[in-house]
Order: structure tokens, then C-alpha cells, then sequence
């Protein structure tokens, strides 16, 4: 369903004169995601070595310093660079530690479903029958509660901490692995070389780890990277409501909700800068997913 | 067809029993609601009374069986926290939620479709990158954000909108632009994409052939059928905003569902919590097999399948 998905072969690859737009989308979809990655990249060297870039510490400030503004708006000063929060928190150090938070949360989340899904999709999809049946009920059900609100609700009930929010999110998105993989698993067993394994005698783990594991691995890689961005994003959410990754520390969605505090008094710094880095990073991983769907996986189009 | 119907429905009905189930279990694991209710000093025996009173102390399978006569009953329990029946309460938010979802929907077609059909006749155009992009986006950026970012502008700068509650017309504006905002994105590409497949069709080429004015054809012959599946996925869609609504419900101060849903977690509400997420849930199993049924009634391929 993606507008790349459509587009005619005649479309012009990387044509010299083309308005600027045009000629980032026939990059988008035919040319390396440069951007996307080198954003990426940089978001990640920033969760790394939060320690040594952050100028201040991220969970401590001091209230002489609240809501300072960007030191290039007229009251800022250079000390704060993108300025201080509701009780004098740099901005920018929260940013570049939320940094490691999100990406924490997003890979272990992304990883801990796709592992689930992937290994009950081939599950269901092998086997089939009874397991099938009894798989495929439990992720229709799952599928039925709309994401945002399972998430909340399975929040709720656990609690907030940053390794129950990997929890939440894989239990609620593991079904969306689980369903793709099952249609790929359900063609590949008719395959020959699955016959072949068969005959000689291969046993069912055998053949579902050496010969329909590797076979799906690269939609499953194709669907993590896609819900990289959709898993952030629920993050950002959760903790924005109050249920997610709990203060002080900080996450990008957090930022958001004490945002709203200076928000009437019209300290936008608090609002925009979180909300930038989110989108940077859900276009980036957005925008890498569609690339490598698009190379690795062309049954994956359709998606 | 018949049987393909019965079988729909047989599996409709499972998925229900199913929901119901994983709602109970997994909000009876939140914890005792009682200590939240009763007042610090309150002694042993008064808990004890209040657990007896609100059932809390029988078995977890007789407090199912319980549940599931009183839903099939209409009655919902009551609320711990408002003391009143969670239907009315249900029932009371549920325009407001209708209100935002259609303001939204509203908003998503008149912005999805016209640019998904400029996209469609001028493809890899101009219009075409400006939509993809603008397609993205709408994909990427959070739909809370985008309501921050309202605030900041229409309320806070310009002072032109209020920045929440409900009521008025205006109220609607900035939380309708916001929710809407990613099923916009959703529908460019699809109507997009619907009006590239009809456009090679044989009967445009067609109409094309006789000589009929570009705007005619694509008007007349092709917008119509490229516009079916657009609605489907809008139907769908409505339901899904009245549940992704949560966050931008607490964003506005907006008092739909969304908000219930928050609130009841926030007081550990049992009864407002099962039953909107329940009613949520049972509302997407509805759709989504009246959805496959009007297929099999369209299309008779459908109705062999599996």
C-alpha cells in the first residue's frame, strides 16, 4: 500500500534538473536511504556516548534555571543550548539521553516480537491444524483490540518501568510477525526442498530452523524495521500519558507531557525539540524499511 | 454463501469469547481495586465488607460467568469510581467520540482523496513527490505532537482557538485536524494507488478511445470505482479513531471514550476499563465482518476461499 509501491518503471532515476521534491522520492525508492541512515547512525553514536556528549545532567536541575529559552532566543544563555525545562533540566542532555531510552525501548521491543511472531508464525504455519487454529484465534483476538489501546491497558496493569514497556509493546505486536510469516511458511513447506528434507528424513525442527527459518528471515527483517517507527512512536505515546518509561527519566515522550505544562505559557522549546527527534527518528526508520522491503522482499510490496 | 456467513459469524463470535476472557483475566491480574476505594484507616472487616459487596471474593471463574450474563444483559457494572452504571457512562461520552471521529474522517477525505487523485493523474510529478512526502510524514509524526503543535500555534500565538474542552464548533477543529491527520496520509495513498490501477484499466482506455475530455474520464469512469475500496478502508478507519482517539482526547481535554479509558486506568476503575475496552474491541470484530461479508456479497471468489 506504500506510494512507492505503484510507481511506473518509466520513473526517472535520480535526474539531473527535476524539482528538488521529485528527485528525493525517485531516491527514495531506487537509490541507497543515505539520510535515513546517517540519522540513524547519529542517534544511535548519541545513545551510546550519552555520557560524554550531554552537557548536563539529565535528571538534575536547578530551579533558578527553569524555563530558560534556546540560547539564541533573547534571555538564553549558551549554557543551555536548546534551554531548560519546568524545574531547570538541560533540554538538550534529556534529548541526547531520550536518545538511548528510545532506542533501547525500539530495538529490544522490535526484537523481543519479532522473535515471538516469527517463531509462532512458522509454528502455525508448519504445523498446522489444531496449532494453527488455536495460534491464529489468540492473534485474531489480539489483532481485534486496536494497538494503542491494548498498550495502555496492558500499561496499566504492569506498570510503568522501561523493561515493562519491551514487554507490553512485544506482547501486543508480535501478532503482526505472526500472520505474515504464517502465509510465507504456508508456501514454502509445498516447496521442493522442504519435500526433499522430508524424504530424507530431516525431523520437523530440523527443517523448520535449516530450511523455513532462513527462508523468511529477511520479510521478518523487512517487518522490524517497519515497526521500528509504529513501536517508538507507542513509546512516545505511553509515556506521554503517564504509563510508560517513569520520571524522572529521560524519554522523548516524557519531555512531551512536561512540555505541556509551559505550554500555555508559550515555551514551545519544550513541545518542539522531543517532538523533532521523534519524527527524525520514525522517518528514518520509515523511510530504511520501505528501501529494504523494496530490495529484500518484493512478495512484501503489497504490505 | 450461507455457509461462508455462518462460518464468519462462528468466528466472530469466538474472537468476542476470547476478547472477553483476556479482558477479565487480564484486569483481574491489576491488582485490588478496594484498597483505592476505602478510606486510609479503614479497618480489616470494612474491606472485607466492601470486597463481599462488589463480588470481589468469589472465584475467578464464577466472577467470569458472572460478567459475561450481566454483558449479555446490557448491564456493565458499576463504575467504582463515578458510583454510576458504566453504560450510562459509556453511553454519555460516546457522542463525543462519534462527533470527533467523523470531524476527523471528514478532514482525512477531504484532504486524502484530492491529493491521492491529483498524485494518481500527474504520476512522478510534482504533485505526486509533494504527496508522497506529505504521505510520510503524515505517517511518521505522532498524532499527540501534532496537537501540541496546534496548541502552540492556533491557541498560544494567534489566540484563535481554544485549546480544550468541548462544546463549540471550534473545539472540534484543532483535535479533529490532529486525529485526522494520519488517516489523511492513509488515504492519499490508497486512493492514490486505487486511481493508478483503474486508470489502466480497459474501460478508461476505452472511454479514452471515444474521445471523452480527460476530466470526464477521470471524473466519471475512473474516480468512481477508484473510490470503493477508499470507503471500505474509511469504515474500518472510523472505528479505529474512536480508539487511537486516546491520546489526543487527553491532548484536548476532550471527553470522549478515549478519556474513560484513561481515567478508569488511572483509578484502577474495573468496570469502566473492561467494558470500553470490551465495547472498543467488540465494535472493530463487527465491522470487520459486516466488511468481509459485503465482499463475499460483491465478489462470489470470496465466498470458496478456504
Amino acid at each position: 500500500m506504500s506510494a512507492s509501491t505503484t510507481a511506473a518503471p518509466s520513473a526517472p532515476s535520480r535526474a539531473v534538473g527535476l524539482p528538488l521534491a521529485s528527485r528525493l522520492a525517485a531516491f527514495r525508492t531506487e537509490g541507497f536511504p543515505t539520510i535515513p541512515i546517517v540519522i540513524l547512525l547519529v542517534l544511535v553514536f548519541t545513545a551510546v556516548f550519552a555520557e560524554f556528549i550531554a552537557p548536563h545532567n539529565p535528571e538534575v536541575g536547578s530551579l533558578s534555571q527553569r524555563f530558560k529559552p534556546p540560547a539564541w532566543v533573547a534571555g538564553g544563555s549558551s549554557a543551555y543550548l536548546l534551554g531548560t525545562d519546568h524545574i531547570g533540566r538541560d533540554v538538550l542532555s534529556r534529548l541526547i539521553f531520550g536518545a538511548r531510552v528510545s532506542m533501547i525501548v525500539g530495538f529490544t521491543a522490535v526484537i523481543f516480537a519479532g522473535v515471538l511472531g516469527t517463531a509462532l508464525g512458522i509454528l502455525s504455519g508448519y504445523f498446522g491444524g489444531w496449532v494453527d487454529q488455536v495460534i491464529m484465534r489468540i492473534t485474531d483476538t489480539w489483532l481485534a483490540l486496536p494497538a494503542l489501546t491494548f498498550a495502555i491497558f496492558l500499561a496499566a496493569i504492569v506498570g510503568p518501568s522501561e523493561w515493562n514497556i519491551v514487554i507490553i509493546l512485544g506482547a501486543v505486536y508480535w501478532t503482526r510477525y505472526a500472520r505474515v510469516i504464517r502465509g510465507e511458511v504456508l508456501s514454502i513447506k509445498e516447496r521442493d526442498f522442504v519435500r526433499l528434507a522430508i524424504v530424507a528424513g530431516c525431523s520437523k525442527m530440523t527443517i523448520m530452523r535449516r530450511h523455513v527459518l532462513p527462508n523468511v528471515l529477511n520479510s521478518a527483517i523487512v517487518l522490524a524495521t517497519l515497526m521500528l517507527g509504529v513501536v517508538i512512536v507507542t513509546e512516545a505515546a505511553l509515556s506521554f500519558l503517564g504509563v510508560g518509561v517513569p520520571p524522572p527519566k529521560p524519554a522523548w515522550g516524557l519531555m512531551l507531557a512536561d512540555g505541556k505544562k509551559g505550554l500555555m505559557a508559550g515555551y514551545w522549546w519544550l513541545t518542539v525539540f522531543p517532538g523533532v527527534c521523534i519524527v527524525l527518528m520514525v522517518l528514518s526508520a520509515n523511510l530504511l524499511g520501505d528501501w529494504l522491503r523494496v530490495k529484500l522482499d518484493p512478495q512484501l510490496r503489497q504490505l | 454463501m450461507k455457509r461462508f456467513v455462518l462460518r464468519r459469524l462462528g468466528y466472530a463470535a469466538l474472537t468476542l469469547i476470547l476478547l472477553s476472557l483476556t479482558i477479565f483475566l487480564f484486569v483481574r491480574v491489576t491488582g485490588d481495586p478496594t484498597v483505592l476505594l476505602v478510606e486510609p484507616g479503614a479497618s480489616r472487616a470494612d474491606i472485607e465488607a466492601l470486597r463481599h459487596d462488589l463480588g470481589l471474593d468469589r472465584s475467578l471463574f464464577v466472577q467470569y460467568l458472572g460478567f459475561v450474563k450481566d454483558v449479555i444483559r446490557g448491564d456493565f457494572g458499576r463504575s467504582f469510581y463515578y458510583r454510576t452504571p458504566v453504560l450510562e457512562l459509556y453511553l454519555s461520552r460516546l457522542p463525543n467520540s462519534l462527533l470527533l471521529a467523523a470531524a476527523a474522517m471528514a478532514f482525512s477525505l477531504l484532504i486524502g482523496i484530492p491529493s491521492g487523485i491529483i498524485a494518481a493523474v500527474r504520476v512522478n510529478g510534482w504533485w505526486d513527490s509533494a504527496g508522497k512526502i506529505f504521505a510520510l510524514l503524515g505517517l511518521s509524526m505522532p498524532s499527540f505532537w501534532v496537537g501540541l503543535l496546534l496548541i502552540l500555534f492556533f491557541s498560544v500565538y494567534l489566540g484563535w482557538l481554544p485549546s480544550s474542552g468541548s462544546g463549540t464548533v471550534w473545539h472540534v477543529l484543532m483535535p479533529a485536524f490532529a486525529l485526522g491527520w494520519y488517516f489523511a496520509a492513509a488515504h492519499m495513498r490508497l486512493t492514490r494507488s486505487s486511481m493508478l490501477e483503474v486508470l489502466g484499466s480497459e474501460y478508461v482506455k476505452l472511454a479514452r478511445l471515444k474521445g471523452l475530455p480527460e476530466a470526464l474520464v477521470i471524473s466519471k469512469h475512473a474516480f468512481k470505482n477508484a473510490l470503493i475500496p477508499v470507503m471500505t478502508l474509511a469504515g474500518i478507519n472510523l472505528v479505529l479513531m474512536v480508539n487511537v482517539a486516546i491520546v489526543v482526547e487527553t491532548v484536548f481535554a476532550w471527553p470522549g471514550i478515549g478519556r474513560l479509558i484513561y481515567e478508569g486506568i488511572s483509578f484502577r476503575d474495573f468496570p469502566v476499563v473492561q467494558a470500553t475496552v470490551l465495547m472498543n474491541g467488540a465494535m472493530v470484530i463487527v465491522v470487520s465482518l459486516m466488511v468481509d461479508i459485503l465482499y463475499a456479497v460483491v465478489d462470489p471468489r470470496i465466498r470458496y476461499e478456504r
